[in-house]
Protein backbone atom coordinates (compact mmCIF):
# COMPACT_ATOMS: atom_id res chain seq x y z
CA UNK A 1 0.00 0.00 0.00
CA UNK A 2 3.12 2.33 0.66
CA UNK A 3 4.83 0.97 -1.57
CA UNK A 4 1.90 1.51 -4.08
CA UNK A 5 1.39 5.48 -2.88
CA UNK A 6 5.62 5.68 -2.97
CA UNK A 7 5.50 4.61 -7.29
CA UNK A 8 2.26 6.81 -7.56
CA UNK A 9 4.00 10.07 -5.84
CA UNK A 10 7.02 9.15 -7.51
CA UNK A 11 5.58 8.84 -11.25
CA UNK A 12 3.67 12.58 -10.11
CA UNK A 13 6.77 13.62 -9.09
CA UNK A 14 8.72 12.81 -12.18
CA UNK A 15 5.86 14.31 -14.48
CA UNK A 16 6.10 17.73 -12.80
CA UNK A 17 9.73 17.83 -13.20
CA UNK A 18 9.69 17.23 -17.03
CA UNK A 19 6.91 19.52 -17.63
CA UNK A 20 8.91 22.00 -15.63
CA UNK A 21 12.14 21.17 -17.83
CA UNK A 22 10.52 21.39 -21.10
CA UNK A 23 7.66 23.54 -20.67
CA UNK A 24 5.23 20.25 -22.31
CA UNK A 25 1.77 22.41 -22.42
CA UNK A 26 0.38 19.32 -20.16
CA UNK A 27 0.10 18.68 -16.77
CA UNK A 28 2.23 17.09 -14.09
CA UNK A 29 0.07 14.38 -13.00
CA UNK A 30 -1.24 13.20 -16.43
CA UNK A 31 2.18 13.06 -17.87
CA UNK A 32 3.00 11.06 -15.05
CA UNK A 33 -0.33 8.68 -15.70
CA UNK A 34 1.33 8.09 -19.56
CA UNK A 35 4.90 7.01 -17.93
CA UNK A 36 3.29 4.62 -15.41
CA UNK A 37 1.30 3.24 -18.22
CA UNK A 38 4.87 3.15 -20.72
CA UNK A 39 6.56 1.16 -17.55
CA UNK A 40 3.52 -0.86 -17.35
CA UNK A 41 3.86 -1.82 -20.49
CA UNK A 42 7.73 -2.16 -20.88
CA UNK A 43 7.49 -4.41 -17.58
CA UNK A 44 4.13 -6.43 -18.54
CA UNK A 45 3.19 -7.14 -15.41
CA UNK A 46 0.89 -5.51 -12.79
CA UNK A 47 2.09 -5.88 -9.05
CA UNK A 48 -0.87 -6.74 -6.60
CA UNK A 49 0.12 -3.99 -4.69
CA UNK A 50 -0.39 -1.30 -7.47
CA UNK A 51 -3.74 -2.33 -8.45
CA UNK A 52 -5.35 -2.88 -4.82
CA UNK A 53 -3.87 1.17 -4.13
CA UNK A 54 -5.10 2.06 -7.47
CA UNK A 55 -8.41 0.85 -7.18
CA UNK A 56 -8.77 1.75 -3.47
CA UNK A 57 -7.62 5.59 -4.75
CA UNK A 58 -9.77 5.57 -8.37
CA UNK A 59 -13.23 3.99 -6.25
CA UNK A 60 -13.51 7.15 -3.74
CA UNK A 61 -11.96 9.58 -7.01
CA UNK A 62 -15.23 11.36 -6.26
CA UNK A 63 -14.21 12.23 -2.61
CA UNK A 64 -11.24 14.28 -3.85
CA UNK A 65 -13.02 17.08 -6.00
CA UNK A 66 -15.39 18.00 -2.93
CA UNK A 67 -12.86 20.23 -1.49
CA UNK A 68 -12.88 22.47 -5.06
CA UNK A 69 -16.15 22.22 -5.15
CA UNK A 70 -17.07 23.95 -2.24
CA UNK A 71 -15.49 26.73 -3.49
CA UNK A 72 -18.64 27.44 -4.71
CA UNK A 73 -19.41 29.67 -1.54
CA UNK A 74 -16.98 32.33 -2.75
CA UNK A 75 -18.99 33.10 -5.36
CA UNK A 76 -22.32 33.85 -4.66
CA UNK A 77 -22.47 37.37 -6.24
CA UNK A 78 -21.33 36.23 -9.54
CA UNK A 79 -23.96 32.88 -9.61
CA UNK A 80 -26.92 35.36 -8.45
CA UNK A 81 -25.95 37.40 -11.20
CA UNK A 82 -25.47 35.15 -13.88
CA UNK A 83 -26.93 31.72 -12.95
CA UNK A 84 -28.96 31.56 -15.97
CA UNK A 85 -25.71 31.79 -18.30
CA UNK A 86 -23.87 29.41 -16.11
CA UNK A 87 -26.40 26.80 -15.46
CA UNK A 88 -27.70 26.58 -19.08
CA UNK A 89 -24.18 26.54 -20.39
CA UNK A 90 -22.97 23.53 -17.88
CA UNK A 91 -25.94 21.60 -18.37
CA UNK A 92 -26.84 22.06 -22.21
CA UNK A 93 -23.09 21.64 -23.23
CA UNK A 94 -22.25 18.64 -21.08
CA UNK A 95 -25.37 16.46 -22.46
CA UNK A 96 -24.21 18.12 -25.99
CA UNK A 97 -20.85 17.00 -25.33
CA UNK A 98 -21.50 13.11 -24.19
CA UNK A 99 -24.09 12.73 -26.79
CA UNK A 100 -21.39 14.06 -29.94
CA UNK A 101 -18.53 12.00 -28.13
CA UNK A 102 -21.16 8.50 -28.28
CA UNK A 103 -22.74 9.06 -31.50
CA UNK A 104 -19.30 10.21 -33.71
CA UNK A 105 -17.12 7.25 -31.44
CA UNK A 106 -19.83 4.86 -32.16
CA UNK A 107 -20.69 5.64 -35.78
CA UNK A 108 -16.85 5.05 -36.17
CA UNK A 109 -16.93 1.25 -34.21
CA UNK A 110 -19.70 0.32 -36.74
CA UNK A 111 -17.80 1.34 -40.10
CA UNK A 112 -14.54 -0.29 -39.05
CA UNK A 113 -17.22 -3.71 -37.58
CA UNK A 114 -18.66 -3.68 -41.08
CA UNK A 115 -14.77 -3.11 -43.12
CA UNK A 116 -13.80 -6.17 -40.91
CA UNK A 117 -16.93 -8.31 -42.19
CA UNK A 118 -16.66 -6.75 -45.87
CA UNK A 119 -13.03 -7.79 -46.17
CA UNK B 1 -19.80 25.26 30.15
CA UNK B 2 -20.34 27.80 27.21
CA UNK B 3 -16.52 28.36 27.72
CA UNK B 4 -15.23 25.08 27.77
CA UNK B 5 -16.86 24.53 24.56
CA UNK B 6 -16.00 27.91 23.21
CA UNK B 7 -12.21 26.71 23.97
CA UNK B 8 -12.55 23.77 22.03
CA UNK B 9 -14.41 25.79 19.12
CA UNK B 10 -12.09 28.04 18.81
CA UNK B 11 -8.85 25.29 19.13
CA UNK B 12 -10.55 23.00 16.66
CA UNK B 13 -11.09 25.86 13.95
CA UNK B 14 -7.72 26.71 13.59
CA UNK B 15 -6.60 23.59 13.47
CA UNK B 16 -6.91 21.07 9.41
CA UNK B 17 -7.73 18.56 11.97
CA UNK B 18 -12.01 19.44 12.06
CA UNK B 19 -12.44 20.20 8.54
CA UNK B 20 -10.65 17.46 6.85
CA UNK B 21 -13.01 14.74 9.47
CA UNK B 22 -15.85 16.73 8.90
CA UNK B 23 -15.19 16.58 5.02
CA UNK B 24 -14.53 12.70 5.20
CA UNK B 25 -17.70 12.16 7.60
CA UNK B 26 -19.93 14.30 4.97
CA UNK B 27 -18.76 12.29 1.87
CA UNK B 28 -19.64 8.97 3.48
CA UNK B 29 -22.97 10.37 4.66
CA UNK B 30 -23.33 11.03 1.00
CA UNK B 31 -22.85 7.49 -0.39
CA UNK B 32 -24.99 6.42 2.68
CA UNK B 33 -27.72 8.57 1.29
CA UNK B 34 -27.19 7.38 -2.45
CA UNK B 35 -26.99 3.90 -1.76
CA UNK B 36 -30.12 4.42 0.67
CA UNK B 37 -32.18 6.02 -2.22
CA UNK B 38 -31.57 2.93 -4.27
CA UNK B 39 -28.21 4.83 -6.47
CA UNK B 40 -30.66 7.44 -7.64
CA UNK B 41 -29.13 9.60 -9.99
CA UNK B 42 -30.27 12.92 -8.25
CA UNK B 43 -28.65 11.75 -4.86
CA UNK B 44 -25.21 12.66 -6.31
CA UNK B 45 -23.12 11.83 -3.63
CA UNK B 46 -20.36 15.11 -4.63
CA UNK B 47 -23.54 17.44 -4.73
CA UNK B 48 -25.19 16.06 -1.41
CA UNK B 49 -21.33 16.47 0.02
CA UNK B 50 -20.85 20.05 -1.16
CA UNK B 51 -24.47 21.19 -0.18
CA UNK B 52 -23.74 20.45 2.84
CA UNK B 53 -20.58 21.13 3.74
CA UNK B 54 -21.19 24.70 2.21
CA UNK B 55 -24.15 25.21 4.55
CA UNK B 56 -22.29 23.81 7.71
CA UNK B 57 -19.51 26.22 6.67
CA UNK B 58 -22.14 29.37 6.38
CA UNK B 59 -23.64 28.08 9.47
CA UNK B 60 -20.19 28.32 11.30
CA UNK B 61 -19.12 31.33 9.83
CA UNK B 62 -16.23 29.74 8.66
CA UNK B 63 -14.12 30.93 5.60
CA UNK B 64 -13.75 29.26 2.79
CA UNK B 65 -9.22 29.57 3.16
CA UNK B 66 -9.81 28.29 6.62
CA UNK B 67 -12.15 24.87 5.73
CA UNK B 68 -9.52 24.47 2.72
CA UNK B 69 -6.65 24.39 5.12
CA UNK B 70 -7.93 20.97 6.61
CA UNK B 71 -9.45 19.68 3.29
CA UNK B 72 -6.60 20.43 1.18
CA UNK B 73 -5.13 16.75 1.85
CA UNK B 74 -7.99 15.48 0.51
CA UNK B 75 -7.63 17.92 -2.67
CA UNK B 76 -3.55 16.43 -2.88
CA UNK B 77 -4.73 13.06 -3.94
CA UNK B 78 -6.08 14.29 -7.07
CA UNK B 79 -2.47 14.07 -8.56
CA UNK B 80 -1.52 10.53 -7.44
CA UNK B 81 -5.30 9.56 -8.62
CA UNK B 82 -4.55 10.78 -11.84
CA UNK B 83 -1.37 9.02 -12.24
CA UNK B 84 -3.40 6.30 -10.72
CA UNK B 85 -5.62 6.06 -14.12
CA UNK B 86 -2.42 4.05 -16.02
CA UNK B 87 -3.47 0.95 -13.94
CA UNK B 88 -7.26 0.69 -15.09
CA UNK B 89 -5.77 1.81 -19.18
CA UNK B 90 -2.71 -1.23 -18.75
CA UNK B 91 -5.43 -3.58 -17.49
CA UNK B 92 -7.78 -3.05 -21.20
CA UNK B 93 -5.00 -1.94 -23.03
CA UNK B 94 -6.10 -4.46 -25.93
CA UNK B 95 -9.62 -3.39 -25.55
CA UNK B 96 -8.54 0.32 -26.10
CA UNK B 97 -5.86 -0.67 -29.03
CA UNK B 98 -8.51 -2.37 -31.06
CA UNK B 99 -10.75 1.44 -30.99
CA UNK B 100 -7.52 3.70 -31.62
CA UNK B 101 -9.24 5.50 -34.37
CA UNK B 102 -12.82 5.66 -33.03
CA UNK B 103 -11.34 6.81 -29.69
CA UNK B 104 -9.15 9.76 -31.65
CA UNK B 105 -12.05 11.25 -33.57
CA UNK B 106 -14.81 10.40 -30.51
CA UNK B 107 -11.80 12.52 -28.52
CA UNK B 108 -11.39 15.73 -31.08
CA UNK B 109 -15.23 16.28 -31.64
CA UNK B 110 -15.83 15.85 -28.05
CA UNK B 111 -13.53 18.10 -27.13
CA UNK B 112 -13.98 21.00 -29.60
CA UNK B 113 -17.78 20.36 -28.88
CA UNK B 114 -17.47 21.02 -24.73
CA UNK B 115 -15.25 24.30 -25.08
CA UNK B 116 -17.00 26.05 -27.78
CA UNK B 117 -20.80 25.19 -27.04
CA UNK B 118 -19.78 26.02 -23.48
CA UNK B 119 -18.34 29.33 -24.27
CA UNK B 120 -21.09 29.64 -27.25
CA UNK B 121 -24.15 29.40 -25.01
CA UNK B 122 -22.64 31.48 -22.11
CA UNK B 123 -21.97 34.44 -24.55
CA UNK B 124 -25.49 34.53 -26.02
CA UNK B 125 -27.10 34.64 -22.44
CA UNK B 126 -24.83 37.30 -21.45
CA UNK B 127 -22.28 36.19 -19.63
CA UNK B 128 -19.28 38.02 -18.63
CA UNK B 129 -16.12 37.27 -19.82
CA UNK B 130 -15.05 36.30 -16.61
CA UNK B 131 -17.48 33.48 -16.84
CA UNK B 132 -16.67 32.65 -20.57
CA UNK B 133 -13.10 32.08 -19.36
CA UNK B 134 -13.73 30.12 -16.58
CA UNK B 135 -16.29 27.79 -18.46
CA UNK B 136 -13.94 26.65 -21.29
CA UNK B 137 -11.82 24.59 -19.69
CA UNK B 138 -15.19 23.22 -17.70
CA UNK B 139 -14.39 19.23 -18.88
CA UNK B 140 -11.16 18.69 -18.24
CA UNK B 141 -10.44 17.19 -14.49
CA UNK B 142 -9.93 20.12 -11.95
CA UNK B 143 -5.88 20.43 -11.78
CA UNK B 144 -5.72 20.49 -15.44
CA UNK B 145 -8.84 22.85 -15.71
CA UNK B 146 -7.31 25.25 -13.12
CA UNK B 147 -4.06 25.28 -14.79
CA UNK B 148 -5.84 26.46 -18.41
CA UNK B 149 -7.89 29.13 -16.75
CA UNK B 150 -4.91 30.67 -14.98
CA UNK B 151 -3.00 30.93 -18.29
CA UNK B 152 -5.81 32.24 -20.14
CA UNK B 153 -6.72 34.87 -17.78
CA UNK B 154 -9.56 33.14 -16.15
CA UNK B 155 -10.37 33.30 -12.86
CA UNK B 156 -8.81 29.17 -11.55
CA UNK B 157 -11.26 28.80 -8.73
CA UNK B 158 -14.17 29.67 -10.28
CA UNK B 159 -13.34 27.35 -12.96
CA UNK B 160 -12.52 24.41 -10.45
CA UNK B 161 -16.34 24.90 -9.16
CA UNK B 162 -18.00 24.86 -12.68
CA UNK B 163 -15.26 21.67 -13.38
CA UNK B 164 -17.43 19.95 -10.44
CA UNK B 165 -21.03 21.04 -11.38
CA UNK B 166 -19.73 20.07 -15.06
CA UNK B 167 -18.70 16.55 -13.11
CA UNK B 168 -22.25 16.57 -11.38
CA UNK B 169 -24.27 16.86 -14.25
CA UNK B 170 -22.29 14.61 -16.30
CA UNK B 171 -22.42 12.07 -13.43
CA UNK B 172 -26.38 12.71 -12.87
CA UNK B 173 -27.98 12.57 -16.34
CA UNK B 174 -25.10 10.97 -18.71
CA UNK B 175 -26.02 7.05 -18.07
CA UNK B 176 -29.76 7.98 -19.10
CA UNK B 177 -29.30 10.22 -22.41
CA UNK B 178 -26.94 6.99 -23.11
CA UNK B 179 -29.27 4.53 -22.92
CA UNK B 180 -32.19 7.21 -24.77
CA UNK B 181 -29.20 7.50 -27.60
CA UNK B 182 -29.52 3.44 -27.63
CA UNK B 183 -25.42 3.41 -26.78
CA UNK B 184 -25.02 -0.31 -25.76
CA UNK B 185 -21.02 -0.56 -25.62
CA UNK B 186 -19.75 0.31 -22.33
CA UNK B 187 -16.56 1.14 -23.85
CA UNK B 188 -18.49 3.80 -25.76
CA UNK B 189 -20.19 4.49 -23.01
CA UNK B 190 -17.41 5.65 -20.76
CA UNK B 191 -15.39 7.31 -23.34
CA UNK B 192 -18.48 9.70 -23.74
CA UNK B 193 -18.76 10.29 -20.52
CA UNK B 194 -14.79 10.81 -18.79
CA UNK B 195 -14.72 13.32 -21.84
CA UNK B 196 -17.38 15.59 -21.00
CA UNK B 197 -17.65 15.09 -17.16
CA UNK B 198 -13.77 14.17 -16.26
CA UNK B 199 -13.41 12.48 -12.82
CA UNK B 200 -16.61 12.81 -11.44
CA UNK B 201 -18.24 11.13 -14.51
CA UNK B 202 -15.67 8.43 -13.86
CA UNK B 203 -16.83 7.67 -10.76
CA UNK B 204 -19.93 7.33 -12.17
CA UNK B 205 -18.64 5.08 -15.30
CA UNK B 206 -17.30 2.70 -12.82
CA UNK B 207 -20.63 2.01 -11.59
CA UNK B 208 -21.55 0.77 -15.32
CA UNK B 209 -18.34 -1.33 -15.61
CA UNK B 210 -14.98 -1.22 -15.04
CA UNK B 211 -14.49 -1.27 -19.12
CA UNK B 212 -16.56 1.73 -18.83
CA UNK B 213 -14.25 3.50 -15.96
CA UNK B 214 -11.33 2.24 -17.54
CA UNK B 215 -12.46 4.41 -20.82
CA UNK B 216 -13.77 7.05 -18.42
CA UNK B 217 -9.91 7.62 -17.40
CA UNK B 218 -8.60 7.21 -20.76
CA UNK B 219 -10.84 10.03 -21.86
CA UNK B 220 -9.93 12.23 -18.67
CA UNK B 221 -6.12 12.07 -19.72
CA UNK B 222 -6.49 12.11 -23.37
CA UNK B 223 -9.25 14.91 -23.12
CA UNK B 224 -6.65 16.57 -20.54
CA UNK B 225 -3.83 17.34 -23.03
CA UNK B 226 -6.23 17.83 -26.11
CA UNK B 227 -7.88 20.56 -24.39
CA UNK B 228 -4.38 22.01 -23.11
CA UNK B 229 -3.39 22.53 -26.38
CA UNK B 230 -6.97 23.77 -27.82
CA UNK B 231 -8.60 26.58 -25.38
CA UNK B 232 -5.84 29.10 -25.51
CA UNK B 233 -5.63 28.66 -29.20
CA UNK B 234 -9.93 29.12 -29.72
CA UNK B 235 -9.73 32.09 -26.80
CA UNK B 236 -7.18 33.54 -29.14
CA UNK B 237 -8.99 32.72 -32.63
CA UNK B 238 -12.43 34.37 -30.51
CA UNK B 239 -10.55 37.36 -29.70
CA UNK B 240 -11.67 36.79 -25.56
CA UNK B 241 -9.97 38.70 -23.08
CA UNK B 242 -11.13 39.81 -19.11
Amino acid sequence: MIGALAVLLAFQLIGEVLVQLTGIPAPGPVIGMVLLFLGLLWREELPDALRTTAQTLLSHLSLLFIPAGVGVIQYGELLREEWLALAVALVVSTLITVAVTALVMRAFVRHRDGNRQDG
Amino acid sequence: MDRILGGIWVYLASSPLLWLTVTLGVYLAGQWLFQRSGGRALFNPVALAITLLVLLLLLTGTSYSTYFSGAQFIHFLLGPATVALAIPLYIHWERVRRLLLPIVVGLVSGSLTAILSAIGIAWLLGGSPHTLLSLAPKSVTTPVAMGIAEKIGGLPSLTAVMVILTGVVGAVAAPALLEWLRIRDDAVKGFAIGVAAHGIGTARAFQISTLAGAFSGLAIGLNALLTTLLVPLIVRLLHLTT
